[in-house]
């Protein structure tokens, strides 16, 4: 790290520079099958007219983003072509020369500076008053180290392979928006970023209530409650303009053609199962599991009768719907409602009691855990969703620093068995520690005078982990129930990792639910 | 932050950029039928394990010393057992007599790499933590920020991780000499040292000055008295190291000298494919293979040597310091590698090493010469395909260096540590100009000539009548700055001491 540093932008120069050398030699790891998706991605959008674009069904792996990242991979087959001809064949599934590779890799590397720019707005966002003349125990330079360094979205991106970097440098440069005041523009932006990834509509609520509180209506009550005489019907007209142009811009061409349930039915595959192959480690993950053991504990004791019990591998197997045993099936529209229903307290805190951007931000990581907990058909990877956003609250108050802690640990940890073959396993532990102790100690640095970020219970809970971690991949593997039960590590890990992640989003909930109170008692 | 959590990371840093060169390619990978270095470790552990110890060294039906023969001191010996053992554990396929040669896979090229990261951990990054941790003088700051230059040094990391050899054994076994020293446990750091030279004899470069600075501190003490006494002490140690590391061998003469003649071939020229040396870049002039028989040769490197690294050690007896050590360590290992007879590419590294432990004292000279050894690398590496590695290395190691260092700024004749020296030149000129301007618009320029020829090397392909142009332009540039180095490291040793005593009539 920029240890001494200059001032100004210096160190922040030189953090990304730093982990941008630091992705290119992540170049010649081992990437995962999104790395064929957005290989077939370039090859469609490059060689079929747009008509094509989502029915084009030669590969397994389908375009299933929005318009405009299709519109994206297009721009980026007209630079590939220069590298590697043949990648851009339809045909050629699982095509991965070393130019594909090296284009591959590059280019999610230099769509990252999107990322870094966004991240350089947040860090002008954050509070930078408090007393520390040393530059390492800045809020700036912390936030700035846990948004660039970020360990899920290292290897998420730069070793598994996608292009989260850019995504997310969108939304947090939408965030930065609106905490400058910059309501369209933010707005603007989270428009686009839906029609690149549909994945960011589960944080549309705190934007939609949000704005439509604290941007279209331009005053509040003496007591901070809403003031309807002040709503004004302009700038409502210019938000739902914004988003009706982009919306028309990414799906326009499609609706015109008369393919829009064809796009809608590629976005939002519900035939997929409840759970990914591996579980997120959410509130289902959780449900699994005590299905698993109440079925285990039946037939063991003659409750159930083996021969009725569907054969349902639940983990380790492929993307299917499976059916639980003792507990009720989970339906989609079930996964729908709860996560609905979880979403609805922090949309209500946010229009009843604003607190400003950051009550917003607040709110947004609700969202984005909520649906976590509760979605249907969740990739781990989703976690980053709430993670990164939440850097930015926890640089700025103890309470957050603690919530965050706990969070990233157990998020990113639950991140682990994405790399899975041996060189890789060095890379992540070694990549995780160097996050996970830059974390507890420069947070721990940034708020000394506050006391302990965690209690006991919950740092014993977060060192539990490293066994979890020597006994899943290093002592199971030696055992003989390796191939018996080759599910065990994953149900451990993603059991585990759940516990620590529900309890995250309940105690970030209680905190938002109750500061509140204190904040309308302090305004009365 | 606290000093551990801020050491922690650094180290992490440190790994991570090791086991990250380590995916790349090795050298001679599936290239038979010889291989490379890689292939050569391979085979020791393969020798080890199979022969007894009494035809490690020999040629027999099976040891061809014409294939990667063992050519290093017994401790490396030990070391292939050692990895051997493990490899038989995991894959008995890999070190199988005769049947093993030119094996490649993925697992054991993990395993091999795991080899190498293992022996850095244990001998050379903790060496380099405590030495930075003692530092006298220095904020915690600056120890961080050396520490973390000191282990991101790309020449170390891409020889070792991606090239493949064991240097950080043998180099860490020296900077465990120059801790010991520094707290006054001579006869640690003699037996540290020992070691270090029983690991790869190319540690000789370093002996001079080991040898004199405890001479010296024997001078100091009164030889009739307690300096008697220590010098005693140390050469039993010294001795004894030896004796137990060789012990095996000590049976017969004739196993010693086959040892011996094994260590230094003397019969392999002055010079092997292209060095940044004195008599390579002179090649491109006059063959001096052609003109000469191989025996002057070898007196003409030895007395070249010699000479230029006389005045530093003579220095270094008369006036025993443990800065004057780390220069002359300097010196005495750059005046081998320009003039010395069979010198290796890779054996920058012995110079590269005591200057990374300058760096936070001649930020601006050792960044600078640092960067420059890892150029003169590159044919070596290029051949390897370790160009990424290379180049995101050297980025991330300048980038270091001047965020922490701010190299730029730290130009007056103070930091380039020649005050002295420039004084007493302007007591002949007296119209002489400062240093400072025209060392940054050097480093500049420098540092943009490298830049490009890596460029070209990497995308030109040469013209048909000079195959080697690129790797003969790399080299002679090197060199030219190497020359540079020994004269700058050689002003500053000789006029330092000069400058120590005045500060101390001033304090």
């Amino acid at each position: 790290m920029a240890a001494a540093g200059g001032s100004g932008g210096c160190w922040f120069l030189a953090l990304a520079l730093g982990v941008s050398l630091l992705k290119c030699l992540l170049i010649p790891t081992y990437h995962s099958t999104d790395f064929e998706v957005h290989r077939n991605w370039l090859a469609i959008t490059h060689n079929l007219p747009v008509s094509e674009w989502y029915y084009e069904a030669t590969s397994e792996w389908t375009l299933d983003y929005p318009p405009f990242f299709a519109w994206f991979e297009y721009a980026l087959s007209h630079v590939a072509k220069y590298f590697d001809q043949e990648m851009l064949v339809i045909q050629n599934l699982n095509y991965s020369s070393h130019a594909t590779v090296f284009f591959q890799r590059l280019s999610v590397i230099f769509t990252d500076i999107l990322f870094v720019y966004a991240a350089r707005e947040c860090c002008r966002c954050v509070n930078g008053k408090r007393p520390g003349k040393e530059l390492l125990e800045k809020p700036m330079f912390v936030l700035a180290v846990l948004l660039l360094w970020n360990f899920g979205l290292l290897i998420v991106d730069h070793i598994h392979f996608q292009y989260n970097g850019f995504l997310f440098g969108l939304m947090l440069l939408s965030v930065a928006r609106l905490f400058q005041k910059r309501h369209l523009e933010g707005a603007l932006l989270f428009a686009v970023l839906l029609h690149f990834k549909h994945i960011y509509i589960y944080v549309a609520p705190a934007y939609c209530v949000y704005l439509l509180r604290s941007y279209c209506f331009t005053a509040n009550k003496a007591d901070g409650s809403l003031k309807w005489s002040s709503f004004s019907f302009l700038r409502i007209t210019l938000l739902g303009l914004i988003v009706c142009l982009v919306s028309a811009l990414s799906l326009g061409p499609f609706a015109v053609l008369g393919q829009l349930p064809q796009v809608i039915s590629r976005l939002f595959p519900f035939k997929r199962g409840l759970c990914h192959a591996y579980w997120a480690p959410n509130f289902w993950a959780l449900y699994n599991a005590v299905d698993k053991t109440l079925a285990v504990v039946g037939i063991k004791y003659k409750f159930l009768d083996p021969e009725k019990i569907p054969k349902a591998s639940m983990t380790g197997g492929l993307v299917q719907e499976f059916q639980h045993t003792v507990l009720p099936s989970v339906t989609p529209l079930a996964t729908l409602i709860c996560t609905f229903i979880s979403i609805l307290p922090s949309v209500f805190c946010l229009w009843f009691k604003p607190q400003g951007p950051r009550g917003f931000l607040q709110c947004l990581i609700l969202c984005a855990l909520s649906s976590f907990m509760f979605g249907w058909h969740v990739h781990e990877k989703a976690i980053l969703l709430a993670i990164l956003p939440l850097s930015l609250l926890s640089v700025e108050s103890p309470k957050h620093a603690g919530i965050y802690l706990i969070l990233t640990t157990t998020g990113h940890f639950s991140l682990f068995p994405l790399l899975f073959t041996p060189p890789e396993i060095t890379t992540k532990i070694l990549l995780m520690l160097l996050f996970t102790v830059y974390s507890f100690s420069s947070l721990r640095a940034l708020f000394r005078k506050e006391g302990p970020l965690l209690n006991w219970l919950e740092t014993i809970y977060l060192i539990e982990l490293v066994p979890l971690e020597i006994f899943c991949e290093i002592v199971f593997p030696l055992t003989p129930w390796k191939l018996k039960f080759p599910f065990i590590p994953l149900l451990l890990t993603s059991v585990y990792c759940a516990l620590g992640i529900t309890y995250a989003w309940l105690k970030l909930y209680v905190s938002v639910l109750t500061e509140s109170v204190t904040v309308r008692q302090k305004a009365e | 932050m606290e000093k551990w959590s801020l050491m922690t990371i650094t180290v992490l840093l440190g790994l991570i950029v090791r086991w990250m060169v380590s995916f790349g390619s090795y050298s001679g990978a599936g290239k038979p039928p010889m291989y490379g270095d890689y292939e050569a470790q391979r085979h020791w552990q393969e020798v080890t394990y199979n022969l007894p110890i009494k035809q490690w060294y020999f040629n027999t039906s099976d040891n061809n010393l014409q294939y990667w023969g063992l050519d290093y001191p017994p401790l490396t010996a030990y070391h292939s057992l050692l990895c051997a053992y493990v490899a038989k554990l995991i894959n008995p396929d890999w070190i199988a007599l005769h049947t093993s040669r030119g094996y490649e896979s993925q697992p054991h090229k993990l395993f091999m790499r795991a080899t190498v990261l293992i022996a850095d951990l244990l001998v050379y990054i903790p060496a380099v933590i405590l030495y930075c941790c003692y530092l006298k003088e220095t904020s915690t700051k600056k120890k961080i920020a050396s520490a973390l230059c000191i282990l991101l040094y790309p020449g170390l990391i891409l020889i070792d991780y991606g090239h493949f050899q064991y240097n950080s054994v043998s180099l860490g076994f020296a900077l465990w000499g120059v801790l010991s020293l520094s707290y006054d446990w001579d006869l640690l750091g003699s037996l540290a040292f020992c070691l270090a030279i029983n690991y790869k004899q190319m540690e000789l470069y370093h002996s001079l000055p080991f040898f004199c600075y405890l001479l010296g501190k024997c001078f100091q003490k009164g030889l009739t008295g307690k300096g008697l006494v220590l010098l005693i002490k140390i050469a039993f140690t010294v001795v004894a190291s030896f004796a137990i590391c060789w012990l095996p061998f000590c049976t017969e003469v004739e196993q010693i000298l086959q040892v011996l003649r094994r260590l230094f071939p003397i019969d392999r020229g002055l010079f092997e494919d292209k060095v940044a040396n004195i008599w390579c870049s002179l090649n491109v002039l006059i063959k001096i293979k052609n003109v000469m028989s191989p025996q002057t040769q070898l007196k003409l490197s030895f007395a070249f040597t010699f000479l230029t690294l006389l005045p530093a050690c003579i220095k270094l007896t008369l006036q025993p310091s443990l800065r004057g050590f780390k220069f002359a360590m300097i010196s005495c290992a750059l005046s081998f590698f320009l003039f010395s007879f069979q010198v290796h590419e890779k054996s920058i590294l012995l110079v590269s090493i005591p200057v990374c432990l300058m760096l936070n004292e001649i930020p601006l000279m050792s960044t600078w010469f640092l960067l420059v050894s890892t150029f003169s690398l590159l044919p070596l590496l290029l051949k390897d395909g370790l160009l990424l590695a290379y180049v995101v290395t050297t980025l991330a190691f300048l980038t270091v260096c001047e965020t922490s260092f701010s190299i730029f700024e730290k130009t007056s004749e103070e930091d380039l540590q020649l005050k002295s020296f420039s004084l007493s030149i302007r007591g002949y000129i007296p119209s002489f100009k400062a240093f400072p301007k025209i060392i940054k618009s050097l480093f500049i320029v420098s540092v943009t000539l490298m830049g490009i020829l890596t460029l070209m090397s990497a995308t030109l392909t040469p013209p048909q009548k000079l195959p080697d142009l690129f790797p003969v332009s790399v080299s002679v540039v090197s060199c030219l700055h190497f020359l540079f180095f020994l004269m700058y490291f050689n002003a500053v040793v000789l006029w330092d001491s000069r400058n120590g005593r005045n500060q101390k009539k001033i304090h």
